[in-house]
């Protein structure tokens, strides 16, 4: 077969590995993943352990999947689909749970939320079904950093302006009970913007970010 | 094999579902006992928090030895009942259970020659269980530590219930009033008074999670009352 002959970084698998960082994101151009956008970039760490999760769960399913692609019926692919993604949704939360209790525990019910991840089914069926196994691994690696990238953004704008912190970090000084025993920006009366930790900003924040996109890439302006 | 047949589909999916299930069943039983360790361990550590140890999850087991003189558990009376263990009891088991047969685990702690008396707590959040430790002076009225923590709480809004900033805001604080009635004490929406000794500031977003701590500390400690009072 001609495709086991290209080469491993041939530019067309280079590019799967870059388009979704921009062109293709999964977030803001094809517009999946919305859900835990706005669920979990309260703050910056959940969002992070997320993203990594998403990301082992992701390259799994997809090469699992690929491996498979000519043995699935098809009339219940999505059957199995779910089913491999669930085995490695649970397997993730048994190995947290075992060697790294406390990220599982930050991370709570959101690894079990990780199965109805739009990104992963629609990479499964979009990509891993009709690919190799080296194309949807890469595939898989591209779309789970062009998810990371996005939730990193939203959380870092909604924990700086929602809590004034970035990690946990009070990054804009301390706020006291009077201007005088505030620190930081606190000391001048800025108040942090409690919105910003409720779901629609986050959605604002995702437009914002999809704007800003498209005003750099006119290539994804629909005529 | 066709691939579309409704035989091979079957089949497909019978041995899918049989490896899956041998895989999962496997990594599940053999994970359970450091799973176990980590659940038990993380206990000792909360309980041993209160009173100001800050031990990490691996020498929590030694310090909570070292700590923790007595567990006790009581009956509703405020009697004690020695047929059962105060560490391995189930809160949420009791509180299904007719008043007068739940049990009240109370573990007797002493540091540097003082006592102190931690009541473990259950109740429910917003989304789910919520429960904690709260740490009593040896006047047995004042608080001087908390450690909360919950299943499922909104991380950053009611799931903060387990970050120090809000468990140390307990410290000081008083269960009983001058009179010598319970009053519990409240996480007030809006920020408690400064000078209200039974009260605290609740965390902004987390009202219903705070609501929730607050009957759970008013409903569990008023349990402890006949103890407290008795000795």
């Amino acid at each position: 077969m001609a495709e086991e002959k290209e080469d491993l970084f041939s530019k067309k698998n280079i590019s799967l590995l870059t388009d979704p960082l921009n062109d293709d994101n999964p977030i803001t151009v094809q517009v999946l993943g919305i859900c835990s956008a706005l669920a979990i970039t309260v703050q910056l760490k959940p969002a992070i352990v997320m993203a990594l999760a998403v990301m082992f769960v992701l390259i799994f399913s997809n090469v699992i999947v690929s491996l498979l692609r000519n043995l699935i019926p098809s009339r219940i692919r999505i059957i199995v689909q779910l089913l491999i993604v669930a085995s490695l949704v649970i397997i993730v939360d048994q190995v947290l749970k075992a060697y790294a209790y406390d990220v599982s525990k930050e991370l709570s019910v959101f690894v079990g939320l990780i199965i109805t991840n739009c990104i992963i089914m629609g990479r499964l069926e979009a990509f891993a079904l009709g690919n190799g196994p080296w194309k949807a691994f890469l595939d898989a690696v591209g779309n789970s950093a062009g998810y990371a990238i996005i939730l990193v953004i939203i959380a870092f704008f909604r924990e700086l302006l929602g809590s004034g912190k970035l990690l946990g970090y009070e990054v804009l000084g301390h706020k006291g009970r009077t201007l005088a025993e505030s620190t930081g920006v606190y000391h001048y009366g800025y108040e942090n913007n409690g919105f910003m930790l409720l779901a629609p900003m986050a959605l604002i924040t995702v437009g914002v970010i999809i704007w800003v996109q498209r005003s750099k890439n006119t290539k994804l302006i629909e005529e | 094999m066709d691939r579309n047949s409704n035989a091979y589909t079957f089949i497909f999916a019978i041995i899918t579902v049989v490896i899956i299930a041998a895989g999962l069943a496997f990594t599940a039983t053999s994970l359970k006992p450091l799973q176990a360790e980590n659940v038990r361990k993380e206990k000792m550590q909360n309980i041993i928090s209160t009173i100001g140890v800050d031990a990490n999850r691996d020498e929590s087991a030694e310090l909570f030895k070292k700590y923790i003189k007595k567990q006790l558990v009581l009956k509703a009376d405020g009697t004690t009942d020695d047929a059962v263990e105060a560490f391995t009891l189930d809160l949420k088991k009791e509180l299904h259970k007719p008043y007068d047969q739940q049990r009240f685990p109370v573990y007797l702690a002493e540091k540097d020659g003082k006592k102190y008396y931690i009541i473990p707590l259950f109740g429910s959040g917003l989304w789910d269980d919520i429960w904690g430790y709260i740490a009593l002076d040896s006047d047995k009225n004042t608080i001087v530590g908390a450690s909360f923590d919950h299943k499922g709480e909104t991380p950053g809004l009611g799931a903060e219930i387990n970050q120090s900033w809000f468990e140390d805001e307990f410290k000081g604080k008083k269960i009983f009033n001058d009179n010598g009635d319970f009053v519990s004490v409240k996480a007030v929406k809006g920020g408690a008074k400064p000078d209200d000794i039974h009260g605290v500031d609740a965390i902004s977003g987390g009202t219903l999670t705070c609501n929730g701590l607050t009957q759970m500390l008013e409903e569990r400690l008023k349990n402890y009352v006949p103890y407290l009072k008795k000795n």
